[in-house]
Order: structure tokens, then sequence, then C-alpha cells
């Protein structure tokens, strides 16, 4: 397995641990990372205003992996939606293909539309598979509540983005559960983390976070737990801008899924880069076994599902 | 005399640019946070903070990124090899150059007692050090004109800097190669130091030199008699050797002597030897008196980035220091291009004609708005877009060869141009998000303001939301706008819808109101409607655009499969179209 390695902007600046932890889990599971330096922005933040930028910037991005042969993988649901949507809309439309390659020709690019693009979730659910990863996991989580939050630009629109059943997804579910930890129902789970008007509409973006805050902790919820920088960066220091604004004290802290599962693999925290979160999470390997995974009676339980 | 009057005058230019343009780094202000402080207050805070770091374990650090980053220029390297092998070659060549040969009188005699420019290894070296320069220039030729790098815009100054250093390159091989040729300057040399005045002496040594050393004589031609070469020789050995090598240890001289000796005489006739001189002086001393100006000023300023931006830090350096540091960067730069060729949004650039979208043109606007030039509220626009359309991705800093934390000047930048109140309609897009992430932190003041004006500019625009009647006049359509609504080619589907609801239903954004059509306007099924319907300026002039979520709840449980989120991402784009339109 090899995959062109599609960061985006904001976890290089903002969320290295999310590269950390993705990179340290991935190599363990003989997932192959390729790193393209010409990679720019996928065009999420630029389709309010100009679509024509938004599509010209995915779709340059496709062609550069095209270029070198290989699928794309992203650790970013929104530049999972918008390179699964530029892909779509090129290969449908022949005319707006042409367009955009005629700009792009002048770099000595190409889009033909040969390759796929996938996000982490799925890649470690379809290609590695739950089998694999439960067999690597050493030390599984014991009474670890976890609010599994899917984003919303994975799930939706279903047609284009082609991630898992948009009204009863289990994806995301069944691979925090391989960790040992609970996955558990909440209502909310569906719903937007509110990041996408942060900075635009910041009232209404924390009446949002809240309310499924607010839900995850009324659910029982140890973590959240998060696929997506932005969701991450919402979860994280927004939620700490909101309590702190709102005059709340009650957090729900949020784990990027490849730390929790780095964590159940045995992966040491510091290659996993728990401590730089605004809002704590250290204290979760506290939920972490010491035992076998086999003997475990968590692990028997599993593997007689 | 002629000599050391231009040298004083391209000294003084120099020296009073240097000081002028020194004190502009405490005098210019870049940003909000540095408004408050006073050009003293900032000057004692860089000493300080120098003697400070100059004293303390950092100065370890220091050492490191001179060693590394000005002297090896690993920055470079990692960014692009031959890029690096360019700078090499000019910076190397040329400092080696100015110890060796233009500073000659104080460097080199100091350090040997036997030196003479005409013996090895200097006469040697000076040519392989300026071969190694016009190898340099060469290359950068090369990338700006035929390679073509993507991005990599080339200014007047750029031009400016490439023909200087070029002129001064080839001006020196040309005269000492002319000089090679040149019978005269054979004559001064033996009057000067053989003492021979035999004919029948000076006939053998000309000889030899004539056949050795490509001196051009109007008297003698070979070939030569054996025995003449070998008194010619004998007596060369006795009088010049000592402190003249042979010419051919000047390998790029001797050969472009070579090339030129036919017209050798008429050369010498003319007198080019001297006119080469003169040209090779004025074009160094130009290039002195003209380096505080130019991009060249940043054989001083890049160092001191580098070296500041590898000790200082956002949290901990003191908000003078920082203001101080960010102007001194604006002369750091080297118009490279790199934060161009590695920008996340340069893409854009293809669609948008706006400079200031490429970083490395970005710099030039942003040192005419520190230096508190009067700009047109049509360029501080522009300069506003290119610092809004940023994802904040800290690529340009990170690969900045000079070390320039070009992040925090757009930033620093971006709010000082938000509160001149021009609308920047960027601002309604998660581009956003950063700014939000730091409201606390940087922006504080007025930090909402922008965001109600973007918003309040694309209302007024939108009429109809204006009337107070109930019932609004159905006729005339906007046709146009109806058939415009086609960029994703999905958009279109508004046609379809039969206003069940559903989208409004599910929004979460509707849900959050009690009342939401007092706070959003028209909700998501009326702007399907209103599109239908050809109502532009209800679609248009609804907060519900702005605040959709694009979460895509909406569209996924369409009964009618209306891409309504689609369509409100294309109403955005059309809407901002329209007041662009109306208002530039």
């Amino acid at each position: 397995m090899k995959y062109a390695f599609f960061l985006g902007c904001n976890i290089p600046a903002r969320l290295q641990q999310y590269e950390a932890s993705s990179r340290a889990v991935l190599g363990r599971l003989n997932v192959e990372l390729v790193d393209i330096q010409e990679f720019n922005c996928c065009g999420y933040p630029l389709r309010n205003i100009n679509f024509k930028i938004f599509l010209l910037s995915s779709a340059r991005n496709l062609a550069l992996a095209e270029k070198k042969g290989l699928n794309v993988m992203t650790l970013c649901q929104c530049c999972y939606g918008s390179l699964k949507k530029a892909d779509t809309l090129l290969k449908e439309n022949p005319s707006l293909k042409k367009e955009i390659n005629a700009t792009l020709e002048k770099e000595g690019l190409m889009v033909e539309g040969g390759i796929e693009v996938k996000h982490l979730l799925s890649v470690l659910h379809d290609e590695v598979g739950v089998p694999l990863i439960k067999e690597k996991v050493v030390k599984p989580f014991r009474g670890l509540r976890i609010a599994t939050h899917y984003g919303c630009h994975a799930l939706r629109p279903s047609q284009i983005t082609q991630f898992d059943d948009p009204v009863a997804p289990s994806v995301f579910d069944q691979l925090v559960e391989a960790t040992g930890a609970e996955s558990i129902d909440w209502q909310k789970k569906l719903e937007c983390c509110g990041a996408p008007l942060w900075g635009i509409n910041d009232e209404l973006s924390m009446d949002l976070t809240l309310k499924k805050l607010k839900d995850g902790k009324d659910a029982g919820a140890h973590y959240l737990c998060v696929a997506c920088p932005y969701c991450q960066m919402q979860f994280d220091k927004v939620q700490k801008m909101i309590l702190s604004r709102r005059g709340m004290n009650h957090a729900l802290p949020s784990i990027l899924f490849p730390q929790l599962l780095g964590l159940s693999m045995g992966i040491e925290e510091g290659a996993l880069g728990l401590k730089v979160h605004e809002i704590s999470i250290s204290e979760i390997v506290d939920f972490l076994s010491e035992e076998a995974p086999l003997t475990s009676p968590l692990a028997q339980e599993r593997g007689s599902e | 005399m002629f000599l050391t009057s231009t040298l004083y005058i391209a000294l003084a230019i120099f020296g009073l640019a240097l000081v002028y343009k020194v004190s502009t780094w405490f005098r210019y202000k870049i940003g909000i946070p540095s408004i408050e402080i006073r050009t003293s207050e900032r000057f004692f805070s860089a000493l300080k903070g120098i003697l400070l770091t100059v004293f303390s374990p950092k100065i370890l650090t220091l050492i490191k990124v001179f060693i590394l980053d000005v002297l090896l220029q690993l920055r470079i390297l990692k960014e692009d090899f031959l890029r690096w092998l360019m700078h090499l070659c000019i910076y190397g060549g040329f400092m080696l150059l100015l110890l060796m040969h233009a500073l000659d009188k104080y460097i080199t005699v100091a350090l040997f007692d036997n030196y003479y420019p005409t013996i090895n290894p200097f006469m040697f070296l000076r040519n392989l050090f300026g071969v190694i320069v016009i190898l340099g220039v060469a290359i950068a030729i090369y990338r700006r004109f035929i390679l073509k790098v993507p991005r990599l815009m080339t200014n007047a100054m750029d031009i400016y800097t490439i023909i200087i250093v070029a002129v001064i390159m080839l001006s020196g091989f040309f005269l000492e190669a002319t000089k090679m040729v040149a019978y005269s300057d054979y004559q001064r040399m033996v009057n000067e130091y053989s003492g021979l005045s035999d004919p029948r002496e000076l006939k053998a040594l000309e000889a030899y030199w004539v056949k050795e050393f490509g001196t051009v004589s109007p008297n003698l031609r070979g070939p030569f008699d054996e025995k003449i070469l070998a008194q010619g020789r004998e007596l060369h050995q006795s009088s010049c050797a000592e402190c003249h090598a042979k010419p051919q240890w000047a390998f790029a001289g001797y050969g472009t002597a070579k090339v030129i000796s036919p017209i050798g005489l008429t050369i010498d006739r003319a007198r080019l030897p001297s006119i080469l001189w003169y040209i090779h002086i004025l074009a160094c001393f130009a290039g002195l008196a003209y380096l505080p100006f130019s991009k060249m000023f940043h054989i001083f300023t890049s160092q001191l980035s580098l070296l500041a931006n590898a000790v200082m830090e956002k949290e901990k350096s003191s908000p003078a220091n920082i203001a101080t540091r960010q102007v001194m960067e604006l002369d750091a730069c080297t118009h490279c291009g790199t934060c161009s060729f590695r920008c996340s949004v340069a893409v854009a650039f293809d669609e948008i004609p706006n400079i200031n979208i490429l970083p490395s043109e970005k710099i030039a606007s942003v040192k005419a708005l520190a230096s508190g030039k009067k700009l047109s509220p049509r360029a501080l626009q522009n300069i506003q877009e290119g610092v809004y359309l940023c994802t904040n991705c800290y690529r340009c800093t990170v690969v900045c060869p000079v070390g320039i934390n070009l992040q925090d000047l757009w930033f620093n930048v971006r709010e000082t141009l938000l509160q001149k109140g021009y609308p920047e309609f960027f601002a309604l897009s998660p581009l956003s998000f950063y700014r939000g992430l730091m409201r606390e932190e940087t922006v504080r003041k007025d930090y909402e303001k922008p965001l109600i004006r973007a918003r309040e500019a694309i209302a007024s625009q939108c009429d109809l939301m204006k009337r107070k009647e109930k019932v609004l006049p159905l006729t005339p359509a906007d046709r146009p706008f109806q058939s415009g609504l086609n960029l994703s080619a999905q958009a279109k589907t508004f046609s379809v819808c039969f206003g069940c609801q559903t989208c409004t239903t599910v929004c979460p954004v509707v849900a959050n109101y009690e009342n939401p059509q007092e706070v959003l306007g028209l909700l998501p099924h009326q702007i399907m409607h209103a599109a239908g319907l050809g109502l532009r300026d209800l679609a248009f002039g609804s907060n519900m655009l702005w605040d959709c979520l694009t979460c895509y709840q909406c569209q996924e449980l369409c009964p009618q499969g209306v891409h309504v989120t689609d369509v409100l991402y294309e109403l955005k784009n059309l809407a901002i179209k329209h007041v662009r339109e109306k208002t530039l």
C-alpha cells in the first residue's frame, strides 16, 4: 500500500501531532507514504468566494498525484471532500476538465482522472482492515467511552464522498472499537463540529459546538475522537476559548484517531504528540490495559463477536 | 585622484543610505502592535536585546545558524541544488575577489610579503574566482529567462543586479585580456622593471613575450629563431619572472586575449585597457553606491534576519523588537521567489490577476505601506485581498532562505488593512478560521467589524431586501441570474424543488434560532425557491448564505435531489461577483 500523503495547510502549521501520530501508526501497518512537496491548498476555504480557484487548486493536487501514479490519502475531511468533489466534477464534465487542464498545462500537469482519493479512516478500514489492526493492538483500552465524531465532509454528500452510509455509518466506530474503547451512541454524532463558521460567525459557531459537546457529555463520553484537523482545532483550542468566553469549565477533550490507535498499539506517548493539546488528553493512558491482548477478556469478547 | 574621489563619493552614498535604511528599521511601522511604540524605545530595546542574546547561551544558536544557514546556506540547498550552486558561486566568488583582489592593498599585501597581482597563485585564483562568479550569473540568467521557474517574477531590480555583477566581472576579464595583448602595457613594464637598454636584448625579450605571453607587437611577428627565444627566456627569468607568472595561469583572461589578439594593435591604439579599467572601477563603485537601495542589501540584512529569527520567539520577545525585526526583514528579501513557488494558494493567481496574491510580490506592497506612502483605495484593496487570500499554512516562512517570518508579516498587515474600512469578502470564507483562532492573542480590538462590513456591503446591493412591503412583484424574473447558476453544473437542480422544507428542517443553523428568519433572512428552502423565481436580491441578501456550515445535511436528505449546499455555495460566489462588479 502506497499513497501520496496529502497533509493540507493546517496540519503542518498547527497540528503536527496529527501528522506524527499518523506516520507512526501507518508505518507499523505497512502503509507507505510519499510526500509531494508541490501539493497546494485543497481549495476548500476558497469555495465560498471563487469556485474556479477551488476547482483549480484541487485539480492541481490530483494532477500532481496522477503524475506519480499514486492514490491520494488525506487526513482532513474537508480536503477529502474537496478533492473528491473536484475529482467527480472533472470526470463528469469534459468541458470543465478541458478548461482546467488548459491552465494546468502551463506547469506541465494534467488531470486524466485515473487515481483515487482516500481518507485515513477509509484506508485503515478498507485497505489495512480491522482484523489486522486488532492484531497490532497490544494494549487495548478498557472502560474508555469514546464519542466518535465522523465529520461532515467525509460523510456528505454521500453520492460524491462514498465514504460510508451517510445515515448509519460504522467505519469510524469499528476502528475506535478495535482499540478496545467503546464507541458510544450519541444523538449529535453526525452533526457539524462548528468549525466552518469559526472566524465568520463565532457566536453561531460556539452555539453549535457547545450543543455537540453537551450531547457527548450527556451520553457519558470520556473523550471525543476525530479524524480531521478542523474538527480537532474546534474541539481543542476553540473549545477552550468557548468555555472561557461562556464561563464554563467542564470540557470534553478530543483525541485524534491515530493517537488513540497508536496508544493501543503500544507506541510511546512522545511519538504521538499527546502533550501539545490545549485541553489535556494525557490522562487517557489510564484507560490502557497492560495485559497481552489475547488473554484480556475484552479481546476475547471481541474475538467471539 | 579619480579613483579616490569616485571611491569616496560611492562610499559616502553607501554610508548615508545605510544610515537612512537602518533608521527606517526603527521608524517604520507594520501592523497595529507597533503603532504605540516610539522609535527611541525600539532602538534601545534592540540594543538591549542584542547584548542580552550575545552574552547568553543563545550565542551557540547564533553560531550554529551563522555556519549552517549564512555561510553554507543549507536552507537554499534544501529547496533546490541549482539555486544553491548559483548563489554560492556568486556570493563565494565575489567575496573572495573582494578580499583578495579589490582590497589587495589592505588584506592580501598584509598577509603575503611577496604579493603581486601578476604572480601565482593570485593571478590564477583571481581568474578562478571570477569564472565562478560568471558561472553563477549564467545560472541566474538561465533560471530566470530560459528555465522559467514557475511564478519566479523578474522585476527591474533583479535585472539591474544581474547587469551590475555581469559588467563588473566581464569588464575585469576583458581588462586583463586587453592588457595582455597591449604593446604599450608591455613597454611600460619593461621600462619600469627590466632595466634593459641593449636593443638586441630588448628585441629578444619582446620576441619571447610575443611568443609566450600573448603580447601583440607592432614590430615583431613570429615565428622566431630558437636562439633569440632562448635569449629572451633567459632575460625574462632574470628581469620579469620574479613578479610576473605565465599568463596561461590567468586562463580566462589569456583565452580571451588569444581570441582578441588579431585586433591587438587596434585595441592598444584605442587605449581599450584604460577604458575598461574605468568601466570596471565605475561598475564596482556604482554597485557599492546602489547596494543599500537594491536587493543586494540582503548581503547584510539576510544574515540579520536569519540570526534574529533563530533566537526570537513570538511570545517571549519584546513587541518593540518584533516591530523592528519586521521592518528589517523587508530589506532582507532577495526576491528569490521561493515563497511564491511553494505558496499554498498561489494557484489563485491564475484566476485573479492580483499580483499581491504571490508572497514574493506582496513584500513590495508591504514595503510601500510601511514607508507610509499614499496608496490609492484600489491599491489598498488589492493588498488587502492579497494578504487575506492565505491559508496561514506557514510554508512561505518555513521555506524562506533568509528566514523572514512572512506569515506574521501578512497577519499584521491584514489586521491593519482591515481597519481601513474596505470590505473584504474573503473574510466570509473559512480562510477566517485562523483569524478566529488568534482573536484573543493578536486581533482583540474590532474583531467583528470586518465581518459585519463584508456582509453589509453585499446586503446593500440587494434592493429587494430593503422593501418594506409584504408582497414582492415576481416579474420580471432575473433570467440571466437563473441561467447563471451553472458553475458546478449541479446548482441548476434548484428548479426541481417542490418546497417540502426538508432542507430547512434538518439545518442545524436554522435549528439554532427560535425565530430563524429574523436572523438568517431567507431559509434554505426559500432560497431555493427564490432562485427558481429569479429573485436574485433575495437569494443574495440573506444572512443564511454566510451562516451556512456547508455540512450538507440538507443536500443529503433532499427527496428531490436538489443540491442545496452546492446552490448556496454558488449563490455566495455570484453575490460577491455581483457586488464587485457594482462597486469597483
